[in-house]
């Protein structure tokens, strides 16, 4: 069966639906754990900081590979059937919130001491004080970062292609065995994933920049 | 739970996991020598816009730098073939590993020649240094000392994402993990420990880079 240059095209914005799916499941539930996560790292409960240290530091300090596996035969031992989808949803998110806490503890670190202080003396709590007065400031100082970062959740997703996932690499892996036309097929894998991160790159350059501009 | 845990199938074939460990820091020392060497040679062509290799290391860092690394390695491996470049498994892990570092350092280095205060080469050449002299005590040096921290975490990265060369047989930790596990069948517990590895090799190559950037870059011994 002969391959045209459609069919690779076809088949690869098949699997690139897929990658854009994960990294938009894995990016909306990362950032909302990553939000509870950043909470504990802040926190003045000494036992919930030190969890939620740990838990960044084991998952900025260990593969996303091995991640992945760890969700894909951990999940499997409690004897439930778990897709590679979900693994590779469960695992990503788990990922992308250590690393969205862990750029966002700078953000919330970054504002004046006196914005708590000051909050703190209006008889906020410490999580009125965190939604009212640190949160909106911290919010606009970390959009620039938060979008650099979506570009590394896109391109953690290509690693779920190991535990079989369908995505925009394990469909290129398929396509150059089955046309023995390696080169091209990776070529247009690889130029998929830069129309993805791209824009993205340059939106989080285009922020940074407006950020840092004299107001 | 009814699983029993039984780590000793692991353990027994520990020396495999720590040969693997071996190989995983002998191509991230290889991978980062000649990826910083890149990185510093893009960082001065980026800063000073030498023509015409300026654009050239643009497009080579925007390149690498939004494509995962896993499809560079497989386009190296499978798709250079077709140009009659024909790699090993751990040759085509170096490459794709340097050429990613590579791009990264770029950038980060060259964010710390940007940031060297134009007065500080005048004084230099005040004092009658060479412009190799001047390059190297002035420029990269304290550029290199301000990004450290940034290379050192980008240096880790690159190391962790070496795992996925197990998947062109690059014989690293992560191939010693999946052939262990395929043995005994005991997934899990392989894997847990050979995470557990990647964490005190992630931790103990930040320690010592801190070290390195103290003694070679702060000039403190």
């Amino acid at each position: 069966m002969d391959f045209t240059l459609w069919d690779i095209v076809r088949n690869l914005l098949i699997g690139l639906q897929w990658t854009v799916l994960l990294s938009l499941v894995a990016f909306v539930c990362g950032g909302i754990a990553g939000l509870l996560l950043l909470v504990a790292r802040i926190s003045d409960n000494g036992f919930l900081r030190g969890l939620a240290r740990g838990y960044i530091e084991l998952f900025q300090g260990t593969p996303l590979l091995m991640q992945l596996f760890m969700v894909f035969f951990g999940i499997a031992l409690f004897g439930i059937d778990v897709s590679a989808w979900m693994a590779a949803a469960i695992a990503l998110t788990l990922f992308t919130s250590a690393f969205l806490a862990e750029i966002w503890r700078g953000c919330v670190e970054s504002i004046p001491r006196g914005q708590w202080e000051a909050s703190g003396s209006l008889a906020l709590n410490r999580l009125e004080q965190l939604r009212h007065v640190i949160l909106p400031q911290a919010l606009r100082i970390a959009i620039a970062p938060t979008v650099g970062f979506s570009v590394q959740v896109v391109k953690g997703t290509a690693v779920t292609s190991i535990i079989g996932f369908t995505e925009l690499t394990k469909t290129g892996g398929m396509l150059a065995n089955a046309t023995f036309e390696p080169f091209l097929t990776y070529g247009l894998v690889a130029l998929g994933y830069f129309i993805l991160c791209y824009p993205l790159s340059l939106s989080a350059r285009y922020l940074e920049r407006r950020l840092h501009a004299p107001a | 739970m009814a699983y029993q845990f039984d780590f000793a199938p692991v353990l027994a074939q520990a020396d495999l996991l720590l040969k693997g460990a071996l190989f995983t820091l002998q191509l991230t020392v290889v991978g980062t020598v000649l990826g910083l060497a890149i990185g510093v040679l893009g960082a001065v062509v980026r800063a000073w816009r030498l023509r015409p290799f300026d654009a050239l290391f643009g497009v080579y860092v925007e390149l690498i730098r939004n494509t995962p690394f896993i499809v560079q390695l497989f386009f190296i491996f499978f798709g250079l073939p077709a140009l009659g470049v024909r790699l090993t498994e751990w040759q085509a892990a170096v490459l794709a590993m340097v050429i990613n570092l590579g791009a990264y350092s770029t950038e980060i280095i060259r964010a710390g020649i940007v940031a060297i205060p134009k007065g500080q080469l005048e004084a230099a050449a005040a004092l009658a240094m060479s412009r190799f002299e001047a390059f190297r005590h002035v420029v990269l040096q304290p550029a290199l000392a301000k990004v450290w921290p940034a290379l050192s975490s980008q240096i880790v990265i690159v190391m962790l994402g070496s795992a996925v060369c197990s998947q062109i047989a690059t014989e690293e930790l992560s191939f010693a993990a999946n052939f262990i596990q395929s043995r005994n069948f005991r997934a899990f517990e392989t894997y847990l420990l050979t995470t557990l590895l990647y964490l005190v090799m992630a931790i103990v190559v930040r320690q010592l880079l801190a070290w390195l950037g103290q003694r070679l870059l702060m000039g403190r011994r």
